[in-house]
């Protein structure tokens, strides 16, 4: 364990620990954050009305779109001096979603991640590959400096270059692998392929950034001979470190002295209770840079706050069920339908008539956009409908930050209900 | 002095072709030309129809895209070089063509060649000054 102290707390400590941190970010939110202020003021409520932990369902929850309207720095609660580090990920249309850290933010990070590493069965003994990409993308940072934190060895390979991924593993001695769980399961393809798999020291997929299901954990353990485990994390609250599962695989322990989780049920406003379903808020409890108070998550699970058979007191969080808005995440990249939307609809010559299949061949996500040709001008020469579907790709690159296959169809060639395009179909085996 | 081809937008899958040469068929549409240019995931039919104007009309009911372009057409006798030698005027100019295609008619003794040119009005200058011959819709 990393923290013992923290991850074993009595939970009766941990709540008053709770609700001290939380006292204190709900004033500094409120001091600090315009939008806060704004917020607490229309509905007369005041930091100090926070005088129990019950009391957090008195604050308005956070949403996506109030990062996007406070594009890019309107959250942040400390001068761009103090801001060390930004990280950030796609939001519902064409601006990113940011996050901003302070030296103390980049510490408890790093603190999560390496808890969450832990969690895993890694040590400080071990050799870890993180093969998610490095860049705005919380994944890599952010894993990377966890590793530091806990005293094992990274190796920053970041993403692509497969065959040269599973030669390093090799040759460096590679112990632990953090990677999406689709991506983990074409590296062992490609390492059954290869015929290298006796040859790997590897013994822990560490997955994150997209949900795992048992059948991938399943596999990558045929496989890989590894112990798959999976984690949480999202750029708005800070990235991943929300959340690991332990050894006895029996859901994912939050960091509840960082994060403070419930479970809502959005359309009654109602906190639910232990084992309910609903959906995730989390209120960052030590934020300096971008504190956010009632994120929701979009998330579907469930918190039991049972003490774990690891030894760990920190409620666990079970497997994302599902969402309750339309985001797709592609391998482990947040994509919204309006996205590809708003790009297609900025095109002239495109009309509304498109749809999104997304599936998973040899264990990679794929999307497809397929467009209707209902412009003859683009009839006049052939080039006109490539250079149309380059211009498509590119344009969706730009905002998606991952390739999209695009195909041009026939009028009428899509299928409607009722008049309406059913605009997403999800083919990925659940 | 041009010569109207239609361009349908089409998929590359089975039952396509079909879908238009039936829909034109049951109207007593008849084709005098036909040419397909394709790719892995979709293609552009061209062609010209005895009726131009009503196979337009029957295809856009139908629901299909259905572009127009005007073509360059010459004739010219059906032997050796007789092409070479169109081709030569429009290269001895720097006249670049898009796409082709040729075609004989029973009862003439002559090959009718269809050229899709970005310059149109340049080339029907350089052809018609070199004494080629050009195609109106009604020859065809």
């Amino acid at each position: 364990m990393f923290s013992p102290e923290i991850e074993t707390i009595d939970r009766k400590q941990l709540r008053e620990m709770q609700l001290e941190r939380l006292k204190h970010i709900v004033a500094y939110a409120y001091d600090n954050v315009e939008m806060y202020k704004r917020r607490f003021d229309e509905i007369g409520l005041k930091p100090s009305h926070i005088r129990t932990l019950k009391d957090v369902a008195l604050i308005p929850y956070t949403t996506k779109d109030d990062l996007r309207d406070n594009y890019p720095f309107r959250l942040f609660a400390v001068p761009m001096k103090k801001i060390i580090r930004l990280h950030a990920s796609s939001g519902t249309t064409g601006k990113p979603v940011v996050c901003g850290y302070t030296r103390n933010d980049l510490d408890n990070w790093s603190t999560c991640i390496a808890r969450v590493l832990s969690m895993a069965g890694a040590t400080d003994e071990d050799i870890i590959q993180v093969s998610f990409g490095y860049g705005l993308f919380t994944g890599g940072f952010g894993l990377h400096y966890g590793i530091e934190k806990l005293g094992a060895t990274v190796v920053p390979v970041s993403s692509g270059n497969t065959e040269r991924q599973i030669m390093l593993m090799k040759d460096f001695g590679v112990t632990a692998l953090v990677a999406t769980p689709s991506y983990a399961m074409y590296l062992a393809e490609t390492a059954r392929k290869m015929g290298v798999i006796d040859d790997l020291k590897l013994r822990l997929a560490i997955t994150g950034a997209e949900a795992s299901t048992p059948e991938m954990h399943e596999s990558l353990k045929q496989i890989f001979h590894v112990f798959p485990t999976e984690n949480y994390g999202l750029t708005e609250v800070g990235g991943p470190g929300v959340a690991g599962e332990c050894r006895e695989k029996a859901g994912m322990h939050i960091n509840e002295d960082m994060y403070y989780p419930e479970i809502v049920n959005i359309e009654e406003n109602k906190v639910l209770g232990e084992g309910e379903q609903g959906e995730l808020l989390l209120t960052t409890l030590t934020k300096e840079g971008m504190p956010i108070l009632r994120y929701r998550t979009k998330d579907i699970t469930s918190l039991t706050y049972e003490p774990c058979k690891c030894g760990r007191t920190l409620a666990r969080m079970s497997r994302i069920v599902g969402r309750t808005d339309d985001m797709l995440i592609i391998r482990g990249v947040n994509v919204f339908p309006s996205q590809i939307e708003s790009v297609l609809m900025g095109m002239g010559e495109l009309g509304k008539s498109y749809e999104i299949i997304v599936d998973r061949v040899n264990y990679m996500d794929t999307i497809e956009v397929r467009v209707e040709v209902l412009d003859a001008n683009l009839l006049t020469d052939y080039s006109k409908l490539e250079e149309l579907v380059a211009r498509i790709k590119h344009n969706l690159r730009v905002v998606l930050q991952i390739d999209v296959k695009v195909k041009l169809v026939e009028p009428f060639s899509i299928k409607r209900a009722e008049g309406k395009v059913k605009r997403v179909t999800d083919l990925r085996k659940k | 002095m041009l010569v109207k081809q239609l361009s349908v937008f089409m998929e590359n899958r089975p039952g396509r072709l079909f879908k238009l040469t039936n829909a034109l068929g049951k109207e007593g549409i008849d084709f005098v030309t036909l040419s397909i240019a394709d790719t892995k995931d979709f293609g552009i039919v061209r062609f010209i129809a005895r009726d131009n104007e009503k196979a337009y009309e029957v295809l856009k009911r139908e629901g299909f895209t259905v572009g127009q372009t005007e073509l360059i057409g010459v004739e010219v006798d059906d032997k050796p070089n007789a092409l070479a030698s169109v081709i030569g005027i429009l290269d001895e100019h720097n006249i670049n063509i898009e796409y082709l295609y040729s075609f004989v008619l029973t009862n003439h003794n002559s090959a009718k060649i269809l050229m899709r040119i970005e310059n149109t009005e340049e080339a029907i200058k350089v052809l018609e000054n070199e004494g080629i011959k050009l195609l109106s819709e009604k020859i065809l």
